[in-house]
């Protein structure tokens, strides 16, 4: 079994195509929907949480390449520009999945990309703006 | 027995000063006592760093050809900058915001870019926009500039804080059943979270609470240069309750600070965006201290269990300015990551950064160590409790 959290994103003409649910009937895959933003005339995105047999996993991904679906792994998602952080803090009580704690002897900030559930929260809520959305 | 001021500085220009952060100060005062310590170390240093609204810089942009007497507002990188000054000297102030920033009309606001963004631009050495419009007269007869700054080539630019280095601050929280936006950063509904913003043990005012050793003129780390404390800050408050240890168990004493900016740094003053509030600029200040006795030892070697901040209802004391403090709550417990209130346990959040704290104390220590950096005598203490100095709020009449 393996489980990944993976973005897809696909072209306007395709919003109307049982997608998610093909991934499950056919595939036998288990889903979890972390964040999803359909647009009409737009491109659609889907955050989802996958989890499968590998084989199955893997023939997942062929279909959703076959129907024209960028598929890219969630950990360039949201990508803390080092350059920025002050290592307030102030995103850590924001977080919903503890991707972002404090290290208790340093008090610097650890960003856990893998806790990470791309849910943007600390986008806005970061005062220098260090939390970036990278798709 | 006692030291001053002077006797400190010959030892560090002779390479013999003793020099400890607030933090290894602690420890150093629980393993030897404070008798031994006033006797052994000369020097404290401390460091807080955290958004300052009032903070601000005016410039001297040197005169055109023809001359112009800017009036009104001007523009840099189109954060209006005020000018009723005289003919080419300009104030901007962190929380100025752009004319066409669509503020909170779409409630939260971004606030992507503001005053700040610009202070720490232009310290960065990046090229700043100016715009400026004048009526003109006979002596200054332009009346349109538009033209790139940059802090190499400009007169003065000058770093002047009106209010920072607050001594203890509140802790937010929000009783209402939806999230609010405030200067304290996003709080949650229903105690969600609570945020605070101090550096507790490391910071200045909290490590000299009745400002015996501090006041105008003493020469502080400032934006990664060097500064001075210029006067008291705005709202100092040095009659605010205190604690068996003079603590301030609120908000009380303030710093106004000022320094040359062209010799600070980008890294240590950042333009900051709050959530919905607006924009600011995020300080690194660090002011040494000189164990001068005995009670400037057992003074510097407060920690965090020590000091207490109010937990304040963001939702409805806070902005219809009643009073009700929630409770008290310990730096040492704000730390743990949880406090607990009316049963509930809240995880806390901290908008100053404790980490950058530590880096300005440790800075400020090696400037010393290094014989770069000595200390100065006030000309002058700051207002303490017996100055009859206290906050005051405003009485409307029409």
């Amino acid at each position: 079994m393996i489980s990944k959290r993976i973005v897809l994103k696909f072209p306007n003409t395709m919003v109307d195509q049982p997608i998610v649910y093909n991934l499950s009937k056919l595939f036998n895959l288990e889903f979890n929907i972390l964040k999803a933003s359909v647009t009409p005339r737009e491109e659609g995105l889907l955050v989802l949480g996958l989890k499968g047999r590998e084989r199955d996993f893997q023939k997942g991904l062929e279909y959703l390449k076959r129907k024209g679906v960028t598929v890219q792994p969630l950990s360039q998602d949201i990508v803390r520009n080092e350059d920025k952080c002050t290592h307030c803090g102030v995103c850590v009580s924001i977080c919903p999945s503890n991707a972002l704690t404090v290290d208790g002897a340093t008090r610097k900030i650890i960003f856990t990309n893998e806790n990470c559930i791309a849910c943007e929260l600390c986008v806005p809520a970061c005062p220098p703006r260090a939390m970036e959305i990278h798709y | 027995m006692a030291k001053t001021v002077a006797e400190i500085n010959q030892k560090i220009k002779q390479g013999k000063a003793v020099v400890l952060t607030a933090e290894e100060m602690i420890a150093y005062v629980e393993k030897n006592g404070k008798s031994k310590a006033a006797a052994e170390v000369d020097v404290v240093t401390t460091g807080t760093f955290g958004p300052m609204c009032s903070s601000s810089i005016y410039i001297n942009i040197g005169h055109t050809r023809p001359r112009m007497k800017l009036s009104g507002t001007a523009y840099l990188n189109e954060v209006p900058a005020y000018c009723g000054l005289a003919a080419v000297d300009l104030i901007l102030g962190a929380t100025s915001l752009p004319d066409d920033d669509p503020r909170n009309k779409k409630h939260p606001g971004e606030f992507m870019y503001g005053g700040g963004h610009v202070i720490q631009e232009l310290a960065a050495g990046q090229d700043i926009h100016l715009s400026a419009s004048a009526y003109g007269t006979d002596c200054y007869p332009r009346k349109k500039l538009e033209s790139k700054i940059n802090i190499s080539t400009i007169n003065e630019a000058v770093l002047f804080n009106q209010r920072n280095a607050y001594q203890n601050y509140n802790v937010a929280v929000n009783t209402s059943e939806k999230t609010i936006y405030t200067y304290l950063g996003t709080i949650k509904p229903k105690l969600g979270n609570a945020n605070y913003c101090s550096a507790g043990q490391l910071s200045p005012l909290l490590n000299d609470p009745l400002y015996k050793t501090m006041g105008i003129g003493t020469r502080i780390f400032l934006g990664g240069g060097e500064g001075y404390i210029a006067w008291q800050g705005t709202q100092h408050n040095p009659l605010a309750d205190r604690n068996n240890r003079d603590l301030p168990t609120e908000g009380a004493g303030t710093l106004a600070v000022i320094g040359d900016l062209k010799q600070m740094y980008p890294e240590w003053l950042v333009g900051v965006s709050l959530y919905g509030y607006g924009v600011s600029l995020a300080v690194g200040i660090g002011v040494p201290i000189p164990i001068l006795n005995e009670e400037m030892a057992w003074y510097t070697a407060v920690k965090d269990e020590d000091i207490v901040a109010p937990i304040v209802d963001y939702s409805d004391a806070y902005p219809k300015r009643k009073s009700g403090i929630l409770g008290h709550v310990s730096y040492a417990e704000l730390k743990s990551g949880n406090i607990k209130l009316m049963g509930k346990k809240i995880p806390t959040a901290s908008l100053s950064s404790y980490s950058k704290a530590v880096e300005i104390a440790e800075t400020l220590k090696l400037w010393i160590q290094k014989k770069r950096f000595f200390l100065s005598e006030p000309v002058k203490p700051l207002p303490g409790p017996k100055s009859g100095i206290s906050i005051k709020s405003l009485k409307e009449s029409k």
